[in-house]
């Protein structure tokens, strides 16, 4: 029994995030998703009284192929993300202590710079006169005429270059904490190192890559300034679309729409995942419970 | 060293590793035979887990070479040799159960799945933790892990098993009774074990041969009683149990004995089983449990030339099976150990600042020549 005391105790601690919570993400959700079911005034406001018209709005046909589009570089963006952080985070991990410090502020350097002013610099080194293209003319891998810049292919590369070090990060630090022993006999009991780097180092850094893809795959979702400055006409993001309702357009009650669908969009796909790995660990528990079982009844047999 | 028939099982050539300046293992040549029960024993640091990780493949020698069933292993990586390793921290796979960690090694060599099930069976039952199968490593005590760890490196029946002083993390009690159980294991599966201890006394009630290791070099390879009775150097009779050592010179040869004189002590004659010679300096050294301690010097008929000392006693600590005498004996710090029992009890007991007697057969004491320490 857990006396008045504790409880208080408890709410006393839990109180200042849970109304830092309320303030800046419950109630300006609220006010979003509310926003969505009101008409735009003819001044950029809102207007009074409750209306559907917002939703019947959104129902644009191009709609659907941003959100896709959106996803899948989203998709793509954390998984490439994902895949190259793996070797890094594994060989920082491995480093003396002093080289892991150099490293990681190595990784870490880019962020004293405008993440605008980076991704400028992209849209120098994609231009048609820049290296990168000369240097796949000049090895033949393009011909005269490609583009590089303003095209989805662009928006890949600039968001797996920009969202790197936010995968690195949590898989490093899992990594540090890996007990690399565990290699070591993974390799004596007849593994090769790729078999004991797959069976043995990933799961061990599980909750490393889990954070890794939350990391990437969220702001991936909702970016904007990527698309708006290396991606064309016809590979514009959800993010993009928010955007232009909201300040060239000033139509909130659109914007407001278009963000819940794309949260929801997102939101849906994560449940289901999570709900599928609780069902896997279930079942895993459930089967490990009736195997033990069976040994016991048998070994009483 | 020896070289007995049937001992190139697995076989050192004059290795030499070296990290930096350290030279952790220099130019040591040893061979295990086939089933052996073989210990490298020294201090830490002294270089036998350097020994142990380059048998395992984890550490190439910068010279010399290593064979294992006469065939050249020194170059192999560790997944391509069949010798296993029981890690000092176990290094159980924690996202497994104790069974996948167990069928791991099976599982890569592509057993079929019946032989897989039926050697896990096996082996958890060898080690008595059936019932444990589906746990995972957490879930596991201390010495249930150690068992997991020993059982999942023999399973695929290695050629060698190398323990890394696997009892090191347990407690005294439970190191005991896995001392027991790792014998047990050793006798049924008669596969050849490595066995790397800094702890003199596992090594000694485990192993048909000890190798004693000190600053990267074998002083010592025998049979644990020979280790302790007749030690080769001075590091060794000192690293392995107790003893006093008697620094001196050979003044005379008495037939098999000789007399050594000892500074602030009277003359003492020894066993002279190595034939030195007269004015060779000597260490000897005499075990503590081989001195008696008295109130009266021992009758005549005990035997001629037996080595009697008048001494001091200093200090007393009574540690149940025995009790441990500090004496002095004119310049002299001797310790004496004198087991309980009402047979070997004196008239009178012995307590601080008494007169007494020390006396030891010659035989009992062993010598060293000086200088034999590297």
């Amino acid at each position: 029994m857990r006396s008045f005391r504790d409880k208080l105790h408890e709410w006393g601690l839990t109180l200042p995030s849970f109304l830092w919570l309320m303030c800046f993400f419950v109630i300006p959700t609220v006010i979003v998703v509310s926003i969505a079911f009101h008409s735009a005034s003819p001044g950029g406001g809102i207007a009074a009284g409750f209306t559907l018209e917002t939703w019947r709005g959104i129902s644009n046909p191009n709609y659907p192929v941003i959100v896709w589009r959106t996803i899948w570089i989203s998709a793509v963006t954390t998984a490439a993300c994902v895949v190259l952080s793996l070797p890094c985070a594994y060989a920082i991990a491995r480093m003396s202590v002093k080289w892991r410090a150099v490293v990681a502020g190595l990784i870490m350097l880019p962020f004293w710079t405008s993440f605008i002013v980076r991704v400028f610099a992209w849209r120098t080194l994609l231009n048609p006169e820049g290296f990168i293209q000369q240097l796949l003319i000049s090895i033949g891998l393009a011909a005269e005429n490609t583009t590089l810049n303003y095209n989805s292919g662009a928006i890949l590369v600039v968001s797996i270059y920009s969202f790197l070090p936010f995968a690195i990060m949590p898989i490093y630090t899992a990594a540090e904490k890996f007990d690399f022993s565990l290699l070591e006999a993974a390799r004596d009991l007849g593994a090769r190192s790729f078999y004991a780097f797959c069976r043995i180092f990933m799961p061990g850094i599980k909750r490393g890559i889990v954070s890794a893809v939350l990391m990437v795959f969220i702001p991936a979702i909702g970016s904007y300034v990527i698309p708006d400055l290396v991606g064309g006409t016809d590979s514009e993001l959800i993010g993009n679309k928010i955007y232009q309702r909201t300040f060239p357009d000033r139509n909130l009650p659109h914007a407001s729409a278009l963000a819940t669908v794309t949260g929801i969009s997102v939101l849906l796909p994560l449940a289901c995942v999570a709900w599928w790995l609780k069902r896997q660990d279930e079942r895993e528990a459930k089967r490990l419970a009736e195997a033990t079982a069976r040994k016991l009844s048998g070994g009483a047999a | 060293m020896s070289e007995e028939s049937g001992s190139d099982f697995l076989v050192f050539d004059r290795v030499t590793k070296r990290f930096g300046a350290l030279t952790a293992v220099n130019d040591v040549s040893l061979s295990v035979k086939k089933g052996e029960f073989f210990s490298l024993l020294g201090p830490s640091g002294c270089g036998k887990t350097t020994l142990l990780r380059m048998l395992g493949g984890f550490e190439r020698p910068d010279s010399g070479r290593i064979y294992l069933e006469g065939r050249d292993i020194t170059d192999l990586p560790p997944n391509q040799r069949r010798v296993h390793t029981v890690f000092q921290n176990y290094a159980l796979f924690p996202t497994m159960t104790i069974w996948d960690n167990i069928a791991f090694s099976l599982k890569l060599a592509k057993k079929p799945k019946g032989e897989i099930d039926e050697m896990v069976d096996s082996i958890l039952e060898m080690i008595q933790m059936s019932d444990q199968a589906w746990k995972y490593p957490s879930q596991l005590s201390g010495g249930q892990k150690q068992r997991v760890a020993i059982a999942r490196a023999l399973v695929d029946r290695p050629q060698v098993l190398l323990l890394d002083e696997p009892l090191a993390a347990l407690d005294l009690k439970l190191r005991q009774h896995m001392l027991l159980e790792l014998d047990t294991i050793h006798d049924q599966v008669g596969i050849t074990f490595i066995y790397v201890t800094h702890d003199q006394g596992e090594a000694m009630s485990l192993s048909d041969r000890i190798a004693v290791i000190n600053r990267g070099r074998v002083e010592q390879l025998d049979g644990p009683a020979k280790i302790y009775e007749a030690p080769q150097s001075r590091f060794v009779a000192s690293f392995i149990g107790d003893t006093n050592f008697l620094t001196g010179e050979i003044v005379s040869i008495d037939g098999d004995y000789c007399r050594i004189e000892v500074e602030g002590f009277p003359c003492v004659s020894a066993f002279n089983d190595k034939n030195l010679q007269v004015g060779q300096r000597v260490d000897l050294s005499v075990r503590p449990e081989k001195i008696r301690v008295t109130l009266n010097p021992p009758l005549p008929e005990k035997g001629a030339g037996i080595n009697v000392f008048p001494s001091k006693v200093k200090d007393i600590v009574y540690q149940g099976v025995y009790t441990k005498y500090w004496l002095k004996s004119g310049n002299l710090q001797i310790s004496a150990l004198k087991p309980h029992s009402r047979f070997l009890l004196d008239q009178e007991p012995i307590t601080w600042n008494d007169d007494v007697f020390v006396w030891w057969h010659p035989d009992d004491g062993y010598m060293v020549e000086e200088g034999a320490e590297t």
